[in-house]
């Protein structure tokens, strides 16, 4: 079996950023309305947002299928558009992106619902209308979140395996990335020197992704001072 | 200069407000948890629960089918605990939307050795007059201070007081001042207004 480690996790790597890339749009807006607003149909957004962290990602895999496959109405469309879902690169993207989705959410939800809203109503009575205020004042005192967020869906797409088998398939070089190339070298007979590369560098990526999750953590805290110090 | 009629739900209570205050400055005076911060809020258009109207300066701010924005309304407020932006140094909190006066108001606040630090390392009174001087920066047309002289000890609080009241003068700024200490509202010979439970009346 050919199989180069070095181009799984190259792979992988540009999988997990254009995932990442990819969400920070949606995902910034949907923390933000779920931090800040209230309105009907909020938890069902919520739960919606929140489902690829417990379905089964071979079930989320499934379900994309059904969505984004060639026969579809969505699929077909973007296919016709030089981006066909299934069995490609994108797909992997795509499957990635969407199973590490909700912990980008919850971490950056969570960061703006730390911020004080006296500080918004401050911005705002000095003249600052809200958009401007988010970008002046909510967003940077969230910005560690963000990072937190960032990190951890990149390190969730790097190691995505089920949702990214249904959509994408195994194919070297365009979908295999790290833990696909894993699951390929357990059936090679002689792939166990390269498995090792692989499970190596995994663990090494993951490791240090939680490393920078935990810094930017204490960065967070620090930065809204929740920090114990004195303010006599 | 600011004309209310309000009812205003505060927990189990209603503080119903009728004032009119003709003056450049009005205070509030009154018990700690009684609604003075409340009704500095619903001036500045932070708190929608009260109903009633709201003029200030000629325009209506408040009333049935009209609500101004706290960002449109032009006014500079100062809460109590100063609310700094935590993420930015005492100058850029003050220069937020200008940087025009920013030397001069630190110099009248006392606070131009400040200017380089960051709003943690900063006391209690310290930071209620860079929240001061950040609601003067902006270039307000009313002014909303939330007992902005509180943690000041005696003699620096006199004299600050006394400067705020004639630049404020000097410039024709009107203000709305909340304080429990009736020597903060004299010295802006501020028309004063007693806060209670049951409503407000004039001193």
């Amino acid at each position: 079996m050919t199989l180069d480690p070095g181009t799984a996790i190259a792979l992988s790597v540009s999988v997990g950023a254009a995932s990442t890339a990819l969400a920070l749009l949606p995902a910034t807006a949907i923390a933000w309305v779920l931090a800040r607003r209230e309105f009907r149909g909020k938890a069902v957004l919520s739960a919606l947002v929140m489902a690829p962290l417990v379905l089964p990602p071979v079930v989320t895999g499934l379900l994309l299928l059904r969505l984004f496959g060639r026969a579809t109405p969505l699929g077909g469309a973007l296919a016709a558009l030089g981006l066909p879902v299934t069995f490609s690169t994108f797909g992997a993207v795509l499957a990635a992106g969407v199973v590490g989705f909700p912990l980008f959410v919850i971490t950056l939800r969570t960061a703006f619902e730390a911020v004080d809203r006296r500080f918004e109503e401050v911005s705002m009575t000095l003249g600052v209308p809200p958009r401007q205020t988010f970008f002046r004042v909510t967003l940077p005192l969230a910005l560690p979140g963000l990072f937190a967020g960032i990190v951890l869906a990149f390190a969730r797409g790097l190691g995505e395996f089920g949702a990214t088998t249904m959509l994408a398939g195994n194919i070297e070089g365009e979908t295999r990335t790290i833990a696909l190339a894993v699951y390929a070298l357990l059936d090679a007979p002689d792939g166990e020197a390269q498995a090792r590369v692989l499970v190596g560098a995994s663990l090494a990526l993951s490791l240090a992704a939680l490393a920078a999750f935990e810094a930017l953590n204490r960065w967070q805290r620090r930065r809204l001072e929740l920090d114990g110090h004195a303010r006599s | 200069m600011l004309d209310l009629d309000l009812h205003l739900p505060l927990g189990a209570n209603t503080l119903a407000v009728r004032l009119a205050s003709p003056g450049p400055v009005l205070g509030l005076l009154g018990a700690s948890g009684v609604g003075k911060s409340t009704l500095l809020r619903v001036i500045a258009g932070l708190d929608r629960r009260a109903v009633g109207t709201v003029s200030a300066l000629g325009e209506g701010w408040q009333g049935p089918g009209v609500f101004r924005p706290p960002w449109e309304r032009g006014i500079g407020w100062a809460p109590q605990d100063a609310a700094l932006f935590p993420h930015l140094s005492v100058l850029d909190n003050l220069s937020f939307v200008s940087a025009r006066d920013v030397h001069e108001i630190a110099a009248l606040l006392r606070i131009e050795r400040l200017l380089g630090r960051m709003p943690r390392l900063l006391s209690g009174g310290e930071r209620q007059r860079v929240a001061v001087g950040r609601a003067l920066a902006c270039a307000p047309r009313l002014l909303l201070l939330d007992e902005p002289f509180a943690a000041l000890d005696h003699a620096l609080r006199a004299q600050v007081r006394a400067d705020l009241a004639a630049w404020c003068g000097k410039r024709a700024l009107p203000a709305v001042i909340v304080s429990h200490d009736e020597a903060d509202l004299d010295a802006f010979n501020a028309q004063v207004w007693v806060v209670e439970a049951d409503g407000v009346r004039q001193r």
